[in-house]
């Protein structure tokens, strides 16, 4: 049965996940539609980061299922290259390739990963640049970069796959205040053109201005969820409204 | 300090018969010449030994990974005149074809032996030098191109090994200037390489001193050369804000 876009682009059953002896996800249901702009927040070590890395099968899970675009990530014939190349991420740490440019660094994925014709490539990579505002920032090197800068690069080079679906880990949560603020404007930007994003963030703010739902996760479990503005105003559960009250 | 003076002397260098006599400049050359042949061929045989096996190290074979570290733990703990021997006597005595004129003859020369005991010597120095080199490659920068959709081997290939040649690039350096200075073993099979050829002109000149002046000269040059060309190579591989 093919997918469509009336069906969760992404779906969570029940998820669990184990490393070794400890379980770090127990028991996870979410269901995200094309377009939509989704949020977790919760405690640190809350399995936050492990949930996101599942989807796009950085790690294995031990129980229940995940789905992109109607595909099972538990299927033993996976294609592990199709399902990359539809979900983007982006990490707290950048992670760039530091022995290339800020534009190689978007091209090369594209070039030796989906073998796309590399001048073709370079005219998407450098309007990419321009996308995430880093215009005259082509030729240099990430060491040459600041913090926010090569995060932009960052979601540049992961847009540059064309993915379906954008995971952000806490993308801003290594930057200085002031360049917190360029790196947000851009993924807006993405929301704003339909692109369907998770992202785990601190940012309350940024979380309500532009989720359509927020979750809060806790020790491995989904504790609440709910629109923005319910979710911040009118938090119905105790743990839920003890952590917004330390962080807000 | 009077005859090392005396050495000094403008004309010292034209007395030198490796410069004036033809016969014995011809043989030096032809053993610098050798020097400088196995030198480089077993540098690059060298640096694909070391790629390969460290490639091996992160394979998901545990049995691959096992005959890489036995073949690494032979090469380091054994005396590499050893395994030139053990080659060449051992093996090579063995590895014989009937040639021509009905003989047997040896299927690899005693060239031959030298290059792939020194290459497989130097290599296995190699890998373990690309090993620390790739385990210090972040964990996170593997992660990131994953998520991009690269294999395992695309991966090695286009980020963990260029940022290891890097962080490896010191150690590499020392390494391929022991190998070169290693080819004078070689001398113990007969491979004509300059020690080999001085040895050849002492013996019949009877002008050791000078002899001796005269390699421990070349290989300075040698080593300076190559030493040059590492400087070289590190710097084309410096990156602007990485690293030190
Ligand atoms: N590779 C791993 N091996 C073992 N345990 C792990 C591993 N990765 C994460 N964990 C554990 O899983 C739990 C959840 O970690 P995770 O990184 O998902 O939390 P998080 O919500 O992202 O936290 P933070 O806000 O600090 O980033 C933690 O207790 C952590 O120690
Ligand atoms: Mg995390």
């Amino acid at each position: 049965m093919p997918w469509t876009p009336d069906q969760p682009i992404i779906s969570l059953k029940n998820v669990h996940k184990s490393f070794g002896q400890t379980e770090v996800l127990r028991g996870i249901s979410m269901d995200v539609m094309k377009g939509e702009v989704v949020c977790i927040i919760g405690p640190s070590g809350s399995g936050k980061s492990t949930l996101i890395r599942c989807i796009n099968a950085l790690n294995d899970i031990q129980g229940g299922s995940i789905t992109v675009e109607g595909q099972e990530l538990r299927d033993p014939k996976l294609d592990l290259l199709a399902l990359r190349k539809k979900v983007g991420m982006v990490f707290q740490q950048y992670n760039l390739f530091p022995h290339k440019t800020a534009l190689e660094n978007v091209m090369m994925a594209p070039i030796k990963v989906l073998k796309q014709n590399r001048a073709e490539v370079e005219i998407r990579a450098r309007a990419l640049m321009k996308k995430v505002r880093l215009e005259g920032k082509e030729d240099a090197y990430p060491g040459e970069l600041s913090g926010g800068q090569q995060q932009r690069v960052a979601i540049a080079r992961s847009l540059a796959m064309n993915p379906d679906v954008m995971l952000f880990d806490e993308v801003t949560a290594a930057l200085d205040p002031e360049t917190v603020k360029e790196v947000l404007v851009t993924i807006k930007d993405l929301a704003a053109e339909g692109m369907t994003c998770i992202l785990v963030t601190h940012e309350m703010g940024f979380a309500r201005e532009i989720a359509d739902r927020v979750y809060f996760t806790d020790r491995g479990v989904i504790v609440e969820y709910g629109p923005p503005q319910s979710f911040f105003d009118d938090a119905k559960d105790p743990r839920t409204k003890q952590f917004l009250s330390q962080i807000l | 300090m009077e005859t090392v003076l005396d050495w000094l002397q403008p004309d010292w260098l034209l007395s030198l018969s490796v410069v004036s006599d033809d016969y014995n400049r011809g043989r030096y050359l032809s053993g610098l010449w050798m020097t400088v042949k196995l030198s480089v061929i077993c540098i690059v045989l060298s640096l694909i030994v070391g790629i390969a096996g460290a490639a091996i190290q992160g394979a998901k074979s545990r049995a691959l990974r096992v005959s890489v570290g036995f073949f690494v733990a032979f090469f380091r703990n054994t005396p590499p005149l050893v395994q030139l021997y053990f080659f060449y006597f051992a093996i090579g005595t063995v590895l014989r074809i009937t040639g021509e004129n009905g003989l047997p003859q040896p299927l690899v020369s005693n060239f031959g032996w030298a290059v792939i005991s020194l290459s497989l010597f130097a290599g296995a120095m190699n890998i373990e030098i690309f090993r620390s080199g790739v385990e210090a490659v972040p964990k996170a920068t593997i992660e990131a191109a994953e998520a991009l959709g690269y294999t395992r081997l695309q991966i090695y290939r286009y980020i963990v090994l260029p940022l290891a040649l890097r962080i490896s690039m010191s150690a590499l350096g020392t390494n391929l200037v022991n190998l070169v200075k290693t080819t004078t073993l070689v001398y113990a099979i007969a491979v004509p390489e300059l020690l080999y050829v001085a040895a050849q002109i002492w013996s019949e000149d009877l002008n050791v001193r000078e002899m001796m002046n005269v390699l421990l000269l070349s290989y300075v040059g040698i080593v300076a050369v190559l030493v040059w060309v590492l400087h070289r190579w590190e710097k084309a591989l410096r990156i602007p804000g990485y690293g030190g």
